[in-house]
């Protein structure tokens, strides 16, 4: 069975009400945005609901836009039944990145959300062990993190200023 | 039950602790288990893993699209052609690219080649660490032909940097075409002989089925994609859900196992080995109706210009420098691409907001969300099961660690 993208949007909102907002379709992709307190529930729900049975976590990601000072985690979640993907984000504040954790519903989220806290300083409450997965332990920064640069800012060796980078 | 029992107020362990790695034969690859050993069985294992990270999704955000193709050649270094076109179509689709029919069937030889290639490597390697070393050799040779082939049409073997965007950098050549028929004429016998030495060996069968089997729904939860999740006797294929680069022109089956153990996991890999043939020998009959010579989109502003154009053709030369430079600008947009890699779902969410390079680039590596499983599947099992569960769930220390 099929799911209509105009379906479940209204089902969704009916269920969820303001707390999910920007519902878009890039390149074909259903994305909308909700809060932090939300997205546990919204994830449940679409979990658990016997028509869209979105039993698959695809991916968990962070993103961060310095400018306004935020995180963006984002969750792909799959249906495979239907053959439906969706997109979910959450902004939560670079000053406080805090989060509940999926693990709860996927445990394909463990080393997921491991891997947003290693880059991006995600702290997703609840995680079982929430540690360091590819950096050392006792790195200090989050290098993921758009302030951080790839190279050396000390270097001359490598001047790029002409060609605008 | 531990074996040994120890006073309350002793200073030892009951269990005895282990180090599986990080340099150890047995995994194939740079990452640790830190088992906790009754005996011969794992009390509970730890994986360390991490060694070869080398920050591509930071790089990538410093490259132009074009140089990130060679980052992704690193990710499944057994498979690089799937990654790198994973990563082509990722771009086409920001950049709503059609690529020309011939080219997605050049893709589908060369992808199905790469699948082999994968495939032959992980059972080869699971003979060996079953003990049986004959087999490997056999498909060892075969794996050399397979390399051939790439040589011809890109130069590399392994970090295959293969096509670009919009298409390839140059037409197969017909050595590249003879090659690839001679391998499909003369590769069944070879592989229908490494058959005969596992499918029913009496030794094969008692060392993998029933080791390291996981259920459907527990393979699910944990994110399973590729042959380990078809083992479970779940057919969800990229290649037929979300079909790229023409699949869906396609006659071939999604093989599926029923116990989702180290046994089905093997035989689901030999089966899409026979599959990859049938969809080889469809694409090159395929490609042999398309017109000759196309071998990429027409799209000047990101396919690098012949060269002979770049001296006589303003134009060519204006574009030459764009892009090698990486002053092309990118537009905005937000996608999710996958493919069908060697170990399952191999995805790319690109962000971008124009310019350059890419605002975020992630990949969603295969192997690095199968491999957590690892720790419950070898609960409770023998070291030496374990070890040869790890080498069904074929980790590739690459894409396990990005």
């Amino acid at each position: 069975m099929a799911i209509a993208t105009e379906n479940l949007i209204a089902d969704l909102q009916s269920t969820f009400g303001t707390a999910l907002s920007n519902f878009e379709e890039p390149y074909g992709l259903l994305t909308f945005q909700t809060n932090k307190d939300s997205i546990i529930p919204v994830l449940k729900y679409l979990n658990e609901n016997e028509t869209y049975r979105f039993r698959f976590l695809t991916d968990v990601c962070a993103v961060h836009y310095p400018t306004t000072k935020e995180l963006a985690v984002v969750y792909h979640v799959q249906s495979m039944e239907n053959n439906f993907r969706l997109r979910i984000k959450v902004f939560i504040p670079e000053s406080n990145p805090k989060i509940p954790t999926a693990t709860v519903l996927y445990e394909s989220a463990n080393w997921q959300e491991r891997e947003t806290y290693d880059f991006y300083g995600v702290i997703f409450e609840g995680h079982p062990n929430l540690v360091r997965i590819l950096n050392v332990d006792d790195m200090v920064a989050f290098p993921m993190r758009k302030e951080h640069p790839l190279e050396d800012p000390n270097r001359i060796d490598k001047n790029d200023t002409y060609f605008g980078r | 039950m531990a074996h040994i029992q120890l006073d309350s107020d002793s200073l030892e362990k009951e269990t005895t602790t282990l180090n599986l790695g990080p340099t150890h034969p047995a995994t194939h690859g740079v990452f640790q288990n830190v088992l906790e050993m009754d005996g011969e069985r794992i009390v509970s294992a730890v994986s360390t893993i991490g060694y070869i990270h080398r920050a591509f999704e930071k790089i990538a955000e410093h490259r132009p699209y074009y140089q990130i193709t060679p980052l992704t050649d690193r990710l499944n270094y057994c498979s690089s052609p799937i990654n790198n076109f994973g990563w082509h179509l990722t771009v086409e689709k920001l950049l709503n690219i059609e690529t020309p029919k011939r080219v997605d069937y050049m893709r589908i030889i060369i992808m199905e080649l790469a699948r082999i290639s994968d495939h032959l490597i992980c059972n080869g390697i699971l003979g060996v660490d079953t003990g049986a070393f004959t087999g490997f050799l056999y498909l060892m040779q075969e794996r050399e032909n397979i390399y051939e082939i790439y040589e011809e049409i890109c130069g590399a073997r392994l970090t295959t940097n293969f096509g670009r965007v919009g298409g390839f950098e140059r037409d197969f050549n017909d050595i590249a075409i003879l090659k690839t028929k001679k391998f499909l004429a003369t590769f069944p016998k070879i592989m229908r002989s490494f058959e005969e030495l596992f499918n029913r060996n009496r030794i094969f069968i008692d060392r993998t089925v029933g080791v390291g089997a996981i259920s459907a729904e527990k393979a699910l939860n944990y994110g399973f994609t590729g042959p380990c999740l078809r083992a479970t006797g779940i057919d969800y294929d990229v290649r037929t859900a979300n079909p790229y680069s023409s699949y869906n022109e396609f006659d071939f089956e999604i093989p599926v196992g029923t116990n989702g153990d180290t046994y089905d996991r093997y035989m689901v890999r030999n089966e899409e080995i026979w599959q990859s043939l049938r969809l080889i020998e469809q694409a090159l009959a395929k490609m042999e109706k398309e017109p000759k010579g196309i071998f990429h989109a027409d799209v000047p502003a990101y396919y690098l210009p012949e060269k002979q154009d770049v001296y006589a053709n303003m134009e060519a030369l204006i574009y030459h420098f764009k892009i090698v430079m990486g002053e092309v600008d990118m537009p905005k947009g937000e996608l999710y691409h996958a493919v069908e890699g060697g170990n399952g779902e191999l995805g790319f969410y690109l962000i971008s907001e124009g310019g350059r390079s890419p605002y975020r680039l992630h990949f969603r590596r295969p192997c690095f969300i199968i491999y957590q499983a690892f720790a419950e599947i070898a609960k409770g099992s023998l070291l030496s099961d374990a070890i040869v569960t790890m080498s069904s769930l074929n980790v590739i220390a690459g894409e396990l660690d990005a």
